[in-house]
């Protein structure tokens, strides 16, 4: 056992932070550091510097346009990334319909689907949830009939993520009534511009625009674009679900989220000194650095695991579960030092628009982003499905 | 011992409960809360046609001598609506600190108006750098002439866009966060040197940065004693937090039975999903949460004529069980209405806003839990 990096993980943790250092554009930079809503044209731009230097898809196979990389130096790239606060690698095209294509996809949809996914010309979203289908989504209901060499889609999807800026959708629809329900599901690509195809924005709590309705009126879709056999969706559903957990831990994200709570506590003045210095709060700080240390090495025990060819299994469920309560925990105590500021809704300020902020800089957006990481414990599978996984999978119970 | 209600308080808590019915559904209030005002000037008068407004008064002043159960009545029912308008910074704060230390002049020139709905008045009381401490107070009064002058940044003034008159602490004398030497004075919102930055609050309301920049009061705007405001501004705060106590149980009763119902009804695998056992205790847990902090804010609301140290000792209590139950009864709510609860489009994610920001205001539960501790 050895917990330092090698000469060479350390040779390419250097070239990793040099390239961000030296290719990060400082205007996305600015926006993100602030804590703006982002914007698609800040992600694309990121996602094609990355594409450029060939580092896009450290996840996929050499041959289709993946880096070769070990397990170390993807969570290398992958913490650097994380620290330098870049836009994240949007997941939908690169980490989730990508590898059910170079899986289980015909050559003809590898080489119509990948390229456009690598360059980030192509955006796309997730149609899976329903709204009488969330936790239980097998029993989705949005169908699709076959028409000579077309398939007829009606139905709906809800809580797709960034639909309003997606040019495809991968969906999962019911083929077959007659069957167990995982047995009658298939896996469509179409394109979010066919007649029929409406997309209805939901506005979350804090205010914010990330997820849509998506609605399918007889939305004509060539029977090409069926993804490997009818019938079999729910298999190629469950093996993505098995490439989104990946990163699911946010041991990155947590990190930022502890400096920017650390920033806010410098700022907040409590009893004539920084809230940082009051040793109530840097006892409660202190517990959460451990808690998110604890998940980093499980997260690093599960990586190991994996490079020895043991893909991520039901245990990666636990880094979902703590992974998600210490993003909440952190944004909850980022409400709490924040005090009163923690009222202001810098609304305006929040979609970038050039207005003065309430309160210092730290505070800002210190609730908005409370409230929107509920989602995290809900999305995804909801923590209670994932501990049913882990006490079926796991536990044998 | 008796938690019953008199029937004069059961004939309060029917009109204010179906006023909130009636009057103050979810789609009035969010039609408020986005609105120029940010509040009903017609509603607020109708609070005073009937008679709510004038409650905590004694009969001498023109109320109706209720007690603090009363306030709490209505506390409560706001609560279930998510009132907005600005009960809490003008009838129980800037109301009560001037039937406590308002003299015969200022109570007469303001309290009519008041309690008829035609004059508010917010409370600064907080500044930038105070955090929850009242005490910290960096704004002057300064003697000049026959009165003073203000400077200062009073921060988070709730109800400070609405506000025709502000009652403000200010330093006339001591250090930065000394407890003589603070003085309350009456200031008019529209004052010379007087200037606002209003915005809205995350949870619904609004609120004002105000800059007193020289403005001049005279000796008869002194609220309370000379250099003795502490004393009078910490009374009325905890009389504010067991009325937040109390909208607080109204917020997470109508969360709990919301929960209730939907998980009774949303049907997953093939039940409702409040079949399943973990599911069943999360809503214990949740039904248990109101029920401590009801107890709670009650113990605290019949405790506010204690003499101080036991006021305050059960006031910083009832603030961390509410703290606690509040953040339990929304968190969980929002967790078991799933992607729903996470939308505006529900009321779910605006009640657990509302009990955030209650978990905040007036001193969050690690603040109260030093302050009983001390």
């Amino acid at each position: 056992m050895d917990l330092a990096f090698s000469a060479e993980d350390l040779a390419f943790q250097r070239e990793v932070r040099e390239f961000i250092a030296e290719n990060y554009p400082a205007d996305i930079r600015a926006r993100f550091d602030a804590g703006f809503e982002p914007r698609k044209e800040d992600f694309v731009r990121w996602q094609k510097i990355l594409y450029e230097k060939g580092w896009i898809a450290p996840g996929w196979p050499k041959e289709y346009g993946g880096t070769g990389w070990t397990a170390t130096q993807k969570y290398i790239f992958q913490e650097e990334l994380g620290a330098a606060n870049t836009p994240g690698i949007i997941p939908f095209g690169l980490a989730m319909v990508a590898p059910v294509i170079y899986t289980f996809g015909s050559e003809e949809q590898k080489k119509r689907f990948l390229p456009g996914i690598l360059s980030s010309d192509v955006w796309w979203c997730q149609g899976y949830s329903e709204p009488g289908s969330g936790s239980d989504l097998a029993s989705l209901k949005t169908k699709a009939v076959r028409q000579g060499d077309k398939y007829i889609v009606n139905g709906s999807k809800t809580w797709t993520t960034m639909a309003q800026w997606a040019d495809w959708i991968f969906c999962l629809v019911r083929t077959d009534s007659t069957v167990k329900q995982q047995e009658g599901i298939s896996f469509l690509l179409f394109d979010m511009k066919s007649p029929g195809v409406t997309v209805r924005p939901i506005i979350t709590l804090e205010g914010g625009h990330e997820v849509n309705e998506c609605f399918f009126d007889n939305v004509e879709v060539p029977v090409e674009n069926l993804i490997g056999e009818e019938g079999m969706g729910w298999t190629y559903a469950k093996f993505l679900l098995g490439h989104e957990r990946s990163g699911i831990a946010a041991v990155a994200r947590s990190k930022r989220g502890i400096a920017k709570l650390k920033k806010i506590a410098n700022a907040e003045q409590s009893n004539g000194a920084p809230l940082i210095e009051d040793p109530d709060f840097r006892r409660k700080l202190a517990e959460l650095e451990i808690d998110l240390t604890a998940l980093e090495y499980t997260e690093l025990r599960t990586l190991a695991r994996e490079s020895q060819g043991k893909g991520p299994g039901p245990e990666s469920s636990i880094l979902k579960i703590k992974g998600t309560e210490i993003q909440q925990a952190i944004t909850e105590m980022a409400v709490e030092a924040a005090g009163y500021y923690a009222f202001a809704f810098n609304h305006r300020a929040m979609d970038g628009a050039n207005e003065p902020i309430i309160g210092p800089a730290a505070t800002a957006f210190a609730a908005p982003a409370y409230f929107n990481m509920r989602k995290t414990s809900i999305y995804g599978g909801s923590n209670e499905i994932q501990k049913n996984i882990i006490a079926k999978m796991v536990l044998g119970l | 011992m008796d938690f019953n209600y008199s029937d004069e308080q059961k004939l309060l808590i029917d009109s204010v409960e179906r006023f909130v019915k009636d009057d103050y559904d979810f789609d009035t209030r969010r039609a408020i809360v986005k609105s120029e005002a940010g509040f009903r000037r017609d509603l607020w008068q109708q609070f005073g046609e009937l008679g709510w407004l004038a409650v905590p008064f004694s009969e001498e002043d023109g109320g109706l001598g209720g007690t603090p159960v009363e306030t709490m009545i209505i506390m409560e029912s706001f609560g279930k609506g998510l009132v907005v308008e600005p009960y809490l910074s003008t009838v129980v704060m800037a109301g009560g600190l001037l039937k406590l230390g308002g003299t015969a002049a200022q109570k007469e020139a303001i309290l009519p108006d008041l309690m008829a709905g035609s004059l508010i008045v917010a409370v600064g009381y907080a500044e930038p750098t105070s955090r929850f401490n009242l005490a910290d107070v960096s704004t002057t009064a300064t003697a000049s002439g026959d009165g003073y002058v203000l400077k200062g940044h009073k921060s988070v003034v709730l109800h400070g866009p609405m506000a025709d008159k502000l009652i403000v602490s200010a330093r006339t004398s001591g250090g930065q966060r000394d407890a003589e030497g603070i003085t309350l004075f009456l200031v008019d919102a529209g004052a010379a040197g007087v200037s606002r930055q209003d915005y809205p609050t995350v949870d619904g309301l609004r609120a004002s940065e105000v800059i007193l920049d020289n403005v001049q009061v005279s000796a008869g705007d002194i609220v309370g004693p000379l250099g003795g405001g502490l004393a009078l501004l910490d009374q009325v705060v905890d009389e504010a937090i067991a009325a937040i106590c109390a909208e607080a149980v109204g917020a997470m009763e109508v969360l709990h039975k919301a929960t209730l119902e939907y998980c009774r009804t949303r049907v997953q695998f093939g039940q409702p999903i409040g079949r399943f056992q973990v599911i069943q205790h999360r809503l214990v847990d949740m039904y248990m949460a109101y029920e401590q902090a009801k107890s709670m804010a009650i113990m605290a609301n019949l405790k506010l004529d204690a003499e101080p140290a036991e006021r305050r000792r059960a006031v910083s209590a009832a603030k961390v069980q509410i703290g606690k139950s509040a953040r339990l009864v929304g968190q969980q709510a929002v967790q078991l209405h799933g992607g729903m609860g996470m939308t505006d489009e529900l009321n779910v994610g605006h009640y657990f806003k509302r009990l955030t920001m209650i978990e905040n205001l007036f001193g969050n539960t690690d603040f109260h839990l030093k302050r009983y501790a001390a």
